[in-house]
């Protein structure tokens, strides 16, 4: 991790680095989430510095923090491979509903985040402003709610996905499997197998 | 007699101009069941690709808030599970450092001997499977073979096959088995022998040498600006390892190199991890001799470890302890934490965030295949169909790791 890092951070953005630490040895900033992009592309460019591999990505969840509008904390890890140091940066976003939860993407500094802000995107519904391609990744299309934000219960169940319609699917739906009415099983077809089980048994 | 296709002889011919639409997988035996990648093909090329993950999603991160900080274990087992033991002691580490624990001597040469045999067992695989999917078996069930030697050595010091759960919070499970030491000197020479004779049969095959040479290639720049590490970042010539740039348990004091490759093309891939594993028997070799044979393996230190189970059950406070670490977990101190070892595909990280108790806050994992995958669509494109084979197969995607 790097000192100078932070040294320099400091000089140059002020009082818009919010916070500072060291613990194990990890060095750490807190930025102004609207320079949230500034900073990592003076990270990646500045030749003492030279960040030019970002390691991870990822969100955490604080709801104490939702009312001054800092529910989630968008971490952000890097690397410099010339240097041989690191530096974590963070920013704090986001209200109880998520409204205001958004940062710049940072595709255009490292076209690596591309996949990770995609995936903070879906388990805790950080929004990237300027992603070239900003939906879920583990998840399917249909699914409801981030579940790494902690008023996610992780017992919930989310509803069955419809069948896409002809719209959606983009073919004719005698298209899409299953073809006929005996062919794959639906959900509503689970009952009507064997309607009177007590006539399988033997007289 | 007329010809029978004179009437299209005489029409012109009509090929459908837009492209053809191609579903690759998940059910595909190349894909591993895990990754779809929707092609956009104009003839055999490919025109854009578009890598879908997250059919192996479990919810790993959500589920280590639910336990104690020891019940991660089992989930990392199941990250990377054909090198699980070093995604153990990768976790251990992370939680380790978040307490300050320096764990002893004898334990830290054992976890280095455990993670190489590790490494060896995922790059056999990742060898074997993809020279299996250019159609060599032979190699593939010699390397199969290596690699069932390592998990029978894994077996007798673990008692699983696979998924180990092997690594405590400041120690591991039981020390080493009485003949831990001759059993690993006696699998390394099998499995180099049966790992030259492979290699003879891929390296010097031109059907195999054809299909990954200037394949899937990149650029030193490229790749590390793609977030790639390991063995793949390795095979451009950068020369990172984290064992070698920062040093964890005793690397630095083991001597072994970091083989690089030039192209960063397939067959790179292919011959860098091929030389990893011999790096890994140097290191083997040279930690089996430096092993102590007596001496503790946990810490002392009753916040993290379980009591003896003679005290358990003849006194009180033991009861106690022992109920307090099973029912409420041990207590890691509040504040957060970012670990980092190499593991089989390159740097496995843990973002740990405590908050005092015994459950995680937060647990984070970088796995290492996750970016690279997610640069397959990249590599691919502008490529030929066929070469997405040889391609994906030399990044080691692995399943449980990339979908969490």
């Amino acid at each position: 991790m790097s000192k100078l890092a932070l040294d320099m951070l400091r000089t140059r953005f002020g009082a818009d680095i919010l916070e500072t630490h060291d613990a194990h040895g990890d060095e750490t900033a807190v930025v102004t989430p609207s320079l949230w992009k500034d900073v990592c592309q003076y990270l990646r460019t500045d030749p003492a510095l030279d960040f030019d591999m970002l390691v991870d990505l990822c969100a955490v969840d604080y709801p104490a923090r939702a009312g001054a509008g800092q529910r989630l904390e968008v971490v952000l890890h890097l690397y410099s491979i010339k240097k041989r140091h690191r530096l974590r940066l963070k920013a704090r976003v986001g209200d109880a509903t998520l409204l205001g939860a958004d940062v710049d993407s940072l595709c255009d500094v490292w076209p690596g985040a591309n996949w990770f802000e995609r995936e903070v995107y879906d388990m805790s519904g950080v929004t990237f402003r300027g992603h070239p391609d900003l939906r879920r990744i583990l998840l399917y299309p249909e699914f409801v709610g981030h579940p790494l934000l902690k008023d996610y219960p992780a017992q919930r169940t989310q509803p069955l996905v419809d069948y896409r319609s002809e719209a959606e699917a983009g073919v004719p739906l005698e298209k899409l499997a299953p073809f006929h009415d005996d062919e794959g099983m639906p959900f509503d077809r689970r009952g009507l197998v064997h309607p009177d089980p007590t006539s399988l048994e033997p007289s | 007699m007329e010809p029978i296709d004179r009437e299209v002889e005489e029409r012109e011919l009509l090929l459908p101009s837009e492209p053809v639409h191609l579903n690759m997988g998940p059910s595909h035996p190349a894909m591993h069941g895990t990754v779809r990648i929707v092609l956009e093909l104009s003839g055999e090329t490919v025109q854009r690709a578009d890598v879908q993950i997250g059919y192996l999603h479990r919810g790993f991160e959500k589920m280590c808030e639910r336990g104690t900080w020891a019940q991660v274990f089992p989930y990392c087992d199941r990250l990377n599970y054909v090198s699980p033991i070093l995604n153990n002691v990768g976790y251990a580490l992370a939680v380790e450092k978040l307490c300050d624990l320096q764990i002893p001597e004898r334990c830290q040469w054992y976890r280095m001997i455990l993670g190489e045999l590790g490494r060896i067992s995922d790059h056999l695989t990742c060898l074997a499977a993809m020279g299996m999917e250019l159609g060599a078996f032979t190699p593939f069930l010699w390397f199969m073979k290596a690699r069932e030697m390592i998990y029978d050595l894994l077996e007798e010091e673990t008692g699983a096959r696979v998924t180990h759960s092997y690594c405590r919070i400041g120690g591991m499970a039981r020390p080493p088995t009485p003949h831990f030491k001759e059993m690993c000197t006696g699998v390394l020479s099998p499995v180099l022998a049966l790992l030259t004779d492979g290699e003879k049969m891929l390296v010097g095959n031109r059907i195999f040498l054809d299909r990954v040479e200037h394949v899937g290639e990149i650029s030193q720049a490229d790749a590390i600006s793609l977030s790639w590490t390991g063995p793949c970042l390795r095979s451009t010539g950068v020369a990172y390892d984290v064992r070698k740039a920062h040093p964890y348990l005793r690397y630095d004091e083991v001597e072994f190199d970091v083989p690089v490759g030039k192209n960063g093309d397939c067959l790179d891939r292919f011959l860098v991890r091929l030389a990893e594993i011999r790096q890994s028997v140097r290191v083997i070799e040279q930690a089996a001799l430096r092993m102590p044979d007596a001496g503790p393996v946990n810490v002392e230190d009753p916040r993290v470890m379980l009591p003896d189970k003679g005290d358990v059950y003849t006194t009180i406070e033991a009861t106690i302890r022992h109920f307090k670490l099973i029912m409420e977990g041990a207590k890691v101190p509040a504040g957060e934490v970012y670990s980092y070892t190499e593991a089989g595909n390159g740097e496995l990280g843990f973002y740990l965030v405590s908050d005092g108790t015994g459950q995680p806050y937060r647990v984070r994992i970088r796995p290492p295949c996750f970016p690279i995958t997610g640069t397959l669509s990249k590599l691919v494109t502008g490529r030929m169909l066929s070469d997405i084979i040889p391609t994906f197969g030399s990044l080691n995607m692995i399943g449980g790791e990339c979908d969490h």
